[in-house]
């Protein structure tokens, strides 16, 4: 009987807070489907779906291109940083040379220099280089990652040495052992990684602020500024319709890579 | 033993090694190192130099350092009213969102760390934050916090209480952001500590169990030690994260009412990309660093020893 | 075929202490060579400078009359089996076994060829397409072990293979190795801890200590004739029993502790030319004394028995005597209580003496009990 009290009391817990911290997602949903009217009484549900309000944000703003926009940037930095991040992570676990720790202390003090510190004469670089409105010049500066570095490498040194050695005496090319196994073998830890960047790209704000100053290649999260700043006071229902759109695809992966990204994440956290 | 002493003389094919050759390793290993260095030295290294270089200089719109000014810009920042709301800004900012933020985590991993049916959609809503973007964010906070049609006020007015202008009121804005920040970051904190809680072996609660140990006592002793390293770890980035907070501050209230929000990033940006003054906007810049830097270290230094490492 | 021959090759780290110190040896061609050793004692460290995993800091390794000291591993010719196995775990039984031919440019059908050819000698057929993890203990050693053979290296070394594995299955996995390293005459260098494995596999062994070699020879006459105290303890299962003993040059005895006196010939007095020895019998030569075994060269003493071990073929005795522990082995069962006074004999023959500052033996038993099968015909 204690049991079941308990499991009630841990079920109600539950449910109130999921409540409190999912409402702010649920209610941008809720809204999106509202007019004008129905926003004002300050309904919480809508009598019926509109659908007017996601037609309406997709023609003021194009929605469609920014989308794209965001696909591809976060797409590149994906890849960009598990290249580049695995190639670092396989040198510091599997070549041995003089001066490694040293080289891995500097890599990890990057991480203590914040990007914002950085961010003016990065910004008159990729304007020296013309990447302003360029996808190059939103993505090519976040391809090198230190904690992605860091957290691949905890994967790798689980690798057993003998697995290494095994394939040198067998005549294995270090670019191939690296390709055939330890990508395979940390397979887990990428797909961590990867949604990880995947999520903190689809999401970045400042720096696609500061360099696009048209439509060209400009993100989803520029997008809900505009639209803010367009819409302001009057409809909301459009707003948030735009936010919706923005948060699906992030949501999507969320839930589908929750699992990766909660084991993954937690071991990178130690040590 | 005898073997070695009857060893016919092999003929040995002795080139001598080059260095070329003794020193494969580390070529192999600059080439899988160089990506990351070249892009570190170009985005990082670099641009951190060169910001140092500016905060020396008054700057034109172009950014070109012209004129040589010493430590002016840094005097001037000392003396500027408006940098000193800033750095209050910052700092009341960081005390209201860090410590209640990774408390609340803390709270949510602990309690979904439970094994019961259906946990999983649980731990998915509490993730769920992680997924909505700073924009995204920001702009749904910024209707709740809506002075007439906000969810907020709504339930305020309906209660028989008093609106509220949250983003307003230079009293309320700092918090109305820390609550949105708050909210933003559950996500990640939360899932980082879910996994750090799920790495702890299960044996020993098992053994505590045995001992008829209560849960507070499991808790004090089993489960914040072990998850100690992983809650440093959350709390350092929480901490970094605090500093630079920009986006929110840009959607709902552009650093006001009357500078009460104008966090340091966001006055970096005014100052460099609105006012075009890099020279004090880098001054800044260096300032920010410096207390990064400093928290890091900090951190590192008390935290290290409290932490428990398995 | 390639012999391996190893000059004056030291291994350190540090530049300061040495973890092997001047080995030279030479291992022929489809010898089958055991390292055997403590651990620590520097064996995997000299079987990974061979392998070409570790460095040799001096000293130069040949194999095949090539110097090879600085020759990338897949360079030598080699194949090894590692105590985990380092098994691809992403990779199925068959893709284990023939990823080191791709790079062989071996042709695909050879591979396949190969591959199934070793397998069906492992009896591995059956499981080509599983995963490591799907498969047991000995089916994993039996993958590490075809992936070694299937690329038809002339040397193979085995880094303490058969480790992980429970006792039955150590058992047939040694006599298993042994007849593929027979039937392929390959040339096997075998590491282990085990010196049963040793006695058992090797024709010839090494045994080292400390990172220096103690002996080197066919496991039988390092069994009869231990070149020292260390090795006297190391092979040998129950160890040898060790005392110090003292010999009185003016009555040509030997004396220990008071308790066993042994006449000596002068002329090994002579030879020994030190009075201060340890003196060391293996177990079974400790015998029951009767009235008969009461000839010259014997001595009798009797011992106080604090523990017994009945196995069922054999009985082990043990008692406390000259400060340690010793043992006797005696075929057939034996009923003796524990605190049972049990009278022993030993022969002047069957012992071996140490010189003790220096442990070096100066003094082979020259009893050993060496059958020898002639002309049977039943």
């Amino acid at each position: 009987m204690n049991g079941l009290l308990k499991k009630i009391a841990l079920y109600l817990v539950l449910t109130i807070t999921a409540f409190v911290v999912f409402f702010p997602i649920l209610y941008a949903f809720l809204i999106s489907f509202m007019t004008g009217g129905e926003l004002l009484q300050g309904n919480l549900f809508s009598k019926s779906f509109h659908l007017e309000n996601y037609q309406k944000a997709f023609e003021r703003l194009p929605l469609a291109h920014y989308l794209m926009n965001s696909f591809i940037i976060s797409l590149s930095v994906m890849i960009g940083q598990l290249v580049v991040s695995s190639m670092a992570a396989y040198a510091f676990v599997f070549i041995p040379f003089k001066g490694r720790d040293a080289i891995f202390f500097l890599f990890i003090s990057t991480m203590m220099i914040p990007w914002e510190a950085t961010m003016i004469p990065n910004f008159i670089t990729i304007q020296q280089l013309d990447w302003i409105n360029t996808y190059q010049g939103l993505t090519i500066p976040f391809f090198a990652m230190a904690f992605g570095t860091f957290l691949l490498r905890q994967h790798f040194k689980t690798i057993p040495k003998e697995l290494d050695e095994a394939a040198q005496v067998a005549g294995i090319s270090r670019f191939k052992f690296f390709v055939k196994i330890v990508v395979p073998y940390c397979k887990n830890s990428l797909i961590t990684l990867g949604a990880y960047s995947f999520l903190t790209t689809w999401n970045m704000y400042l720096w696609p602020l500061l360099v696009t100053n048209n439509d060209s290649v400009r993100t989803v999260q520029i997008g809900l500024k505009q639209l803010r700043t367009q819409e302001l006071a009057t409809d909301w229902g459009v707003v948030m319709a735009g936010v919706v759109v923005v948060i699906i695809p992030t949501l999507v992966l969320l839930f589908i890579g929750q699992k990766y990204l909660q084991k993954g994440l937690a071991q990178g956290a130690l040590k | 033993m005898k073997d070695s002493l009857e060893m016919e003389q092999p003929i040995l094919t002795d080139q001598p090694l080059s260095w070329w050759k003794k020193s494969l390793n580390i070529r192999t290993a600059c080439l899988y190192l160089l990506p990351s260095f070249f892009l570190f030295a170009v985005f990082l290294f670099y641009p951190m130099a060169k910001t140092v270089y500016l905060s020396f200089f008054l700057t034109d719109q172009q950014g070109i350092a012209n004129v040589f000014v010493g430590l002016e810009n840094y005097q001037y920042l000392l003396q500027s009213e408006s940098f000193r709301k800033s750095i209050k800004a910052t700092i009341l900012f960081v005390l209201y969102t860090v410590p209640t933020g990774v408390m609340i985590a803390l709270a949510l991993a602990l309690l979904t760390n439970e094994k019961v049916k259906g946990i999983g959609i649980f731990r998915t809503m509490y993730a769920s934050t992680m997924g909505v973007s700073v924009a995204a964010s920001s702009v749904v906070w910024l209707f709740l916090f809506h002075p007439s049609i906000g969810f907020f006020n709504k339930i305020i007015t309906a209660i028989g209480g008093e609106s509220v202008s949250w983003l307003l009121d230079p009293s309320w804005a700092l918090v109305s952001i820390s609550v949105t920040t708050i909210w933003m970051n559950i996500g990640f904190s939360f899932l980082i500590l879910l996994g750090g809680l799920q790495n702890i072996d299960e044996q020993l609660y098992e053994s505590a169990k045995i001992d008829g140990a209560s849960y507070l006592y499991k808790l004090r002793r089993i489960t914040i030690p072990m998850l100690s390293p992983t809650l440093f770890f959350v709390l350092t980035v929480s901490l970094i994260n605090a500093f630079q907070t920009f986006g929110q501050v840009d959607i709902l209230t552009q650093g006001g009412p009357s500078e009460s929000t104008n966090v340091i990033v966001y006055s970096i940006y005014r100052e460099a990309f609105v006012n075009y003054q890099f020279g004090t906007a880098s001054a800044q810049s260096v300032f920010l660093f410096l207390c990064i830097l400093i928290v890091t270290i900090m951190q590192f230094k008390f935290g290290e020893k409290k932490v428990h490492y398995q | 075929m390639k012999d391996v021959e190893l000059t004056h090759l030291s291994k350190s780290y540090d530049m300061q202490t040495e973890v092997l110190s001047d080995i030279s040896v030479s291992i022929h061609a489809g010898e089958f060579f055991v390292l055997v050793g403590p651990s620590g004692c520097g064996k995997s460290t000299m079987l990974r400078m061979i392998a070409g995993l570790e460095d040799i800091t001096e000293g130069t390794l040949t194999i095949g009359q090539k110097k090879v000291n600085d020759l990338h591993p897949s360079k030598r010719d080699i194949s090894m089996v590692f105590q985990n196995y380092a098994l691809y775990p992403h990779l199925s039984v068959e893709e284990n076994i023939v990823f080191g031919l791709s790079v062989k440019k071996v042709p695909k059908t050879q591979r396949k060829k190969r591959c199934h050819r070793v397998a069906k000698m492992l009896g591995l057929t059956d499981y080509l397409n599983r995963k490591p993890r799907q498969l047991s203990g000995g089916q994993r050693q039996r993958v590490a072990l075809a992936r070694a053979i299937v690329n038809e290296s002339p040397i193979c070394l085995m880094d303490e293979p058969l480790s992980n594995l429970d006792a039955k299955l150590r058992a047939q996995m040694r006599s298993e190795i042994k007849q593929i390293q027979r039937q392929l005459n390959i040339t096997m260098i075998y590491v282990t801890h085990d010196q049963v494995e040793a006695m058992t596999m090797g024709d010839r062994i090494m045994i080292l200590n400390e990172g220096k070699i103690q002996q080197v020879g066919p496991p039988i006459d390092v069994y009869n004739a231990p070149a020292n105290e260390f090795v006297a303890k190391f092979i040998g299962s129950p160890p040898m029993n060790l005392a110090k003993a003292t010999i009185y040059p003016d009555n040509q005895t030997l004396s220990v502790v008071g308790r066993i006196h042994l006449q000596l010939p002068p002329e090994d007095i002579q030879r020994m030319g030190t009075k201060e020895v340890t003196i060391g019998i293996r177990p079974e030569h400790l015998q029951l004394a009767t009235s008969e075994s009461q000839q010259p060269g014997s001595s009798k003493f009797e011992v106080k028995v604090s523990h017994v071990e009945v196995l069922g073929n054999e009985t082990l005795l043990n008692f406390e005597f000259a400060e340690g522990n010793w043992q006797a082995k005696w075929n057939g069962q034996w009923r003796v209580n524990v605190g049972d006074i049990v009278p022993l004999s030993l022969h002047y023959s069957a012992i071996c003496l140490f010189d003790t500052t220096t442990g070096n033996m100066i003094k082979q038993p020259t009893q050993n009990e060496q059958h020898l099968i002639q002309g049977v015909s039943i």
